[in-house]
């Protein structure tokens, strides 16, 4: 396990975020946020709900809009240029809580959508692609179904396969299991664990401690926008400093 | 659980149960009847009361629609030929079939012009309608509309082949910029469609042939149910496109495009649809240039288009807000850009969950086309209200032609929901 946390990581910068700051409204949601992502890394971010860990995320591909502070994305600068929201959006792919596969498109057109219209792929490439990665997550037999006729695991596994299809070389996970039963939870887990062994530079919001402990490089715990602690895995779970993550820690671990 | 382990909790099965089928349904008619029309005493009675009702309904419809004559050339001979006896005089209908259905001055030498009309619309139609078919079937579609003008109002060829040019060479330019900008290359159609319209015009004068191959009919001549089919369809096939835009306008985060859509919905579903076509009648040509003499049907056209597009455009509001946030969410972080997002992954579902509020606008759209007999059109009830009924052979016909009326409509409305069912099932991929 120790073996994989220390796979590959560059000294090449993935993300930059510097001094960000967001607001809803008068509510402010993330404060001063620094956070430099390295390729090849992976982090998981955790933390009380409401903390903002998912806005956060959300932020590093524009679906949220952040006031203050720079975002920095492969060397793109995050501005309200539209050209670059959508450029850096193609790099990187994003997983959702509740999966958000198009029910009116198969399973295999879920996949090759963005690789043809975005990419501007041909159909059959994008096909062969598509079966590649849905491969990967180990079901190309569902492919001409439609999302509806999946199970919660093979949905979100599918949108692993259709994020991974645009070749993102960051990914971002949203609370990717929260929504699913255990024995599906483990389904998804086991290819985002393949995926990181790949050296897959990823950040996912999780509550999946094992998860954390096995492929995390580092772990930030969160607090009222803030990141109140990082650290590497195995110092964060055994020996949190601040007394707010050792609270979290004793609440989720405690049974 | 059964006794032998009532005493104890624990519970291992060893060996799992087979599925077995569902009880039987014990069917048969009578059963079927006892079961539906006779369970109880009040029940009973309730079907004895409604079959009576039943009987005298018939009783009193019956011999009157079978009894009906139609061979007769007035009312009086009609009434001559029953000889008191009760029954329909539906021979105003074969007496007047022409007029019902064509109007009272279009040519009866040209009336194979809108019939073959009538028949290439369900073929052009068709591609559009069921999804399945061969998509360049579309290119049919796209021909129709210059085919079927030519037809119905027929004249000098080069109009209708001046219009589609004037299409062809604005779409031309648009998909030549489009890769720019969208903005510019909608400009840079419109431009170039707007260029070909007016130097065709005039090439389209130099040409005009002495006898056009095709009659010219004007726009006045149209009538029967000629004319609300014609209405009906190029009002909803117009607004369908427009109501989208607006819908999207509405939802648009740039504030003139916003404000332009939602005045524009708001004032037009303020007011009652027969001004807007007393406007069309009389006030809609002073907004053109003098002498443009924009023709009465466009002008009709355009307002009832309007009316119906405000409609559409908000029930098209219903269906994109009941779409979950997530799936323009996941179609913005997959790249897709505004115009793929809409059309790729928005708009489809949308649509498809607005299905029965749109063909509920189409059917209202299609009978409200009735209304144009108030501003001197003559539409089939028009012709009914006017011409037949003024005549001195049938004043007093009432039942039978307005029920002809009735049923022409109940036929077109009903085949309208027919399809749209059929549509809703074979969209329905969410299996929920």
């Amino acid at each position: 396990m120790a073996e994989t946390a220390q796979m590959k990581v560059s000294d090449e910068v993935a993300i930059r975020i510097d001094n960000m700051n967001k607001w809803y409204g008068a509510f402010h949601v993330l404060r001063d946020i620094d956070l430099t992502v390295h390729r090849g890394e992976r982090i998981v971010i955790c933390g009380p709900s409401g903390s903002g860990k998912s806005t956060l995320i959300r932020c590093i591909n524009a679906l949220e809009e952040h006031q203050k502070g720079s975002i920095e994305v492969d060397g793109t600068l995050l501005s309200s240029d539209l050209k670059n929201i959508d450029k850096i959006r193609s790099e990187v792919g994003m997983c959702f809580q509740h999966f958000n596969l198009f029910p009116h498109l198969t399973i295999l057109e879920n996949c090759t959508l963005a690789p043809i219209w975005v990419r501007k792929t041909p159909k059959k490439e994008a096909e062969e692609t598509a079966m590649h990665f849905l491969e990967k997550v180990k079901i190309p037999d569902q492919a001409n179904k439609y999302p509806g006729q999946l199970s919660g695991g093979q949905q979100q596994r599918v949108a692993i396969a259709r994020s991974l299809c645009m070749r993102p070389r960051i990914m971002l996970f949203d609370e990717p299991t929260s929504a699913l039963d255990p024995e599906m939870i483990k389904e998804v887990l086991d290819t985002m664990i393949e995926l990181a062994e790949e050296g897959m530079t990823m950040l996912c919001v999780t509550h999946e401690m094992g998860f954390a402990r096995q492929v995390a490089n580092r772990v930030i715990f969160m607090d009222e926008g803030q990141i109140v602690e990082q650290n590497e895995p195995e110092a964060f779970f055994n020996n949190p400093q601040s007394p707010r993550t050792q609270l979290f820690l004793s609440q989720i671990l405690g049974h | 659980m059964s006794d032998t382990h009532a005493e104890s909790i624990a519970f291992v099965r060893e060996s799992s149960l087979p599925p077995a089928a569902p009880p039987d349904k014990v069917g048969g008619p009578l059963k079927w009847v006892k079961d539906n029309l006779f369970p109880t005493w009040a029940n009973a009675i309730l079907t004895l009361v409604a079959l009576y009702f039943l009987y005298l309904l018939l009783a009193g419809s019956l011999p009157w629609l079978l009894n009906g004559v139609w061979s007769a050339s007035s009312l009086s001979e009609c009434r001559e030929i029953l000889d008191g006896a009760s029954g329909a005089c539906f021979s105003v209908l074969s007496e007047r079939w022409h007029q019902l259905l064509f109007g009272f001055k279009y040519p009866s030498d040209q009336y194979w012009r809108p019939t073959l009309a009538l028949v290439l619309l369900f073929l052009a139609a068709a591609p559009v309608l069921f999804i399945d078919l061969p998509r360049k079937m579309l290119l049919f579609t796209g021909l129709y509309p210059f085919l079927a003008f030519w037809l119905i109002w027929g004249g000098p060829i080069w109009g209708p082949i001046f219009a589609l040019l004037g299409v062809v060479a604005g779409y031309i330019v648009y998909s030549r910029l489009v890769q720019k900008s969208f903005a510019m290359a909608l400009a840079g159609g419109i431009v170039a469609a707007v260029i070909v319209w007016y130097v065709g015009g005039f090439i389209g004068e130099a040409l005009r042939p002495a006898s056009p191959l095709l009659e010219a009919i004007p726009s006045r001549d149209l009538g029967g149910f000629m004319l609300n089919m014609m209405l009906g369809i190029t009002c909803v096939s117009l607004s369908l496109p427009i109501g989208i835009a607006l819908a999207l306008g509405r939802q648009s985060h740039l504030p003139i495009v916003k404000g332009i859509c939602v005045v524009f919905i708001e004032f037009v579903r303020g007011v009652p649809l027969i001004t807007l076509l007393f406007v069309a009648n009389v006030m809609l040509a002073y907004f053109f240039p003098p002498g443009s003499g924009v023709d009465l049907f466009i002008r009709v056209v355009i307002m009832i288009t309007m009316f119906s597009s405000a409609y559409i455009a908000e029930v098209i509001r219903g269906g994109l807000a009941a779409l979950p946030k997530g799936q323009y969410e996941a179609a913005d972080s997959l790249g897709l850009d505004y115009a793929q997002a809409m059309r790729l992954i928005i708009l489809p579902q949308a649509m498809k969950i607005s299905i029965p509020g749109i063909v509920n606008i189409a059917v209202g759209l299609f009978k409200d086309t009735t209304l144009v007999s108030v501003i001197s059109l003559f539409d089939i009830i028009g012709m009914i209200r006017g011409p037949i009924l003024a005549s001195t052979d049938w004043n007093g016909v009432y039942w039978e032609l307005f029920m002809f009326a009735s049923l022409l409509f109940f036929i077109v409305c009903y085949g309208i929901s027919q399809y749209s069912q059929w549509l809703e099932r074979r969209l329905a991929t969410d299996h929920r």
